[in-house]
């Protein structure tokens, strides 16, 4: 079985857009979405990376470009590596790349996720719809201009809206975001902190 | 025949086969000792709630060893776990079907709160969409504390009017 480092630069020498990317463990490439699926097809048949690990998307905040990037890890169950393989979504208000559904089946859900989750479209996805939150859901909750209290959203059976004149609504956030970074506190003995402490539920957040 | 000692408690041999009681008392009686739960385990705290069921903890000392999983079947809806909005919905359906009298516990910090989720995605408290009769505080309970939830509830049926809740939602 051949190694990472020589599937990658096969693929480079095939494909001119494709590049390295900075990796701190396993050899990454950026790939032009219109290359994604040749790339992707050709690691698995001919380089052996047969097993598709994950699929994640990643936001780079509200005002970058490309703003989204998809994130893929495919394994070589007979050489025992992983490669990684970036794509950029040129379209920032409408992010898009080709589904890897047709080279491996095990991608559907993992797109479905990055749907949900980012609104990254998967075209030629079989079934993109919601995975995690409900179909009539507004919003993308991982995107970066996504509180983590949530928006205000109706919840989706009319019924029971009207039996319990509820909804989702935003979370109490007593004490701002609760963190546990390194350093900051002994994460052995300690719970996650408040970064701000000067506010709580009964003392009002003091104006910016 | 004269006994020194004046027997005090029903004696069927004086006053025949009939116990005379007040009707509540009686229908609260037969209700609270035959709680029939809805586990509707979603998380962790549904752990705990098998374990309430088995042997070491045995739930059926206190009549509620019956878990349905029919809602029109049960009586008392044990809600263990969180309680997400997508699930929300489910849950009150759930509720509806049950018939009433019908009550709730809400089992562990998630299903009283939302708990350690302060989050887009979790209901905080599943007392926003079904009234909850006990709150039961711990992250998961102890079985114990399950049970003491399960007395205190039937502590209060027995206090209520047994035809108050016949048609309520």
């Amino acid at each position: 079985m051949p190694a990472a480092s020589d599937a990658v630069a096969a693929v480079k020498a095939r494909w001119a857009g494709v590049t390295d990317r900075a990796s701190l463990d396993h050899p990454a490439i950026n790939v032009a979405a219109s290359d994604l699926l040749g790339v992707l097809g050709a690691l698995k048949d001919e380089h052996g990376f047969d097993m598709l690990v994950d699929v994640s998307g990643v936001d780079w905040s509200v005002g970058a470009s490309p703003r989204f990037t998809v994130v893929y890890h495919v394994f070589s169950t007979g050489g025992h590596d992983y490669v990684r393989v970036a794509a950029d979504c040129a379209d920032s208000a409408a992010p898009e790349v080709p589904s890897a559904t047709g080279i491996w089946p095990g991608a559907d859900w993992h797109e479905r996720e990055a749907f949900d989750m980012f609104g990254i479209r998967f075209t030629g996805h079989p079934d993109l719809r919601r995975i995690l939150m409900w179909d009539e859901y507004p919003h993308f909750p991982l995107r970066k201009d996504f509180p983590l209290a949530g928006i205000e959203t109706p919840l989706p059976d009319a019924e029971v809206v009207a039996e319990t004149k509820t909804g989702a609504i935003a979370a109490p956030m007593m004490g701002g975001p609760f963190v546990a970074a390194p350093g900051q506190i002994n994460m052995t003995e300690a719970e996650p902190r408040a970064k701000d402490e000067s506010w709580t539920e009964r003392r009002p957040k003091p104006e910016a | 025949m004269v006994s020194p000692n004046t027997e005090l408690t029903y004696d069927s041999k004086i006053e025949g086969d009939v116990v005379v009681t007040r009707l509540d008392s009686a229908v609260n009686w037969i209700r609270s000792n035959s709680m029939w739960p809805m586990p509707m385990g979603l998380a962790c705290c549904a752990i705990e709630l098998m374990a309430v069921g088995a042997s070491r903890f045995d739930i059926a000392r206190f009549g509620s060893e019956v878990m349905r999983f029919s809602p029109k079947q049960s009586d008392v809806m044990i809600v263990a776990g969180t309680v997400t909005y997508k699930m929300s919905s489910a849950l009150r359906r759930i509720y509806d079907q049950m018939a009433a009298p019908k009550w709730v516990i809400a089992m562990g910090a998630c299903a009283s709160t939302g708990g350690m989720y302060r989050s887009y995605a979790v209901l905080q408290g599943v007392d926003r969409i079904v009234p909850v009769d006990v709150y039961v505080s711990g992250c998961p309970p102890r079985p114990e504390a399950l049970l003491d939830a399960l007395i205190m509830l039937q502590q209060k049926v027995k206090k209520e009017p047994s035809f108050s809740k016949l048609f309520s939602a």
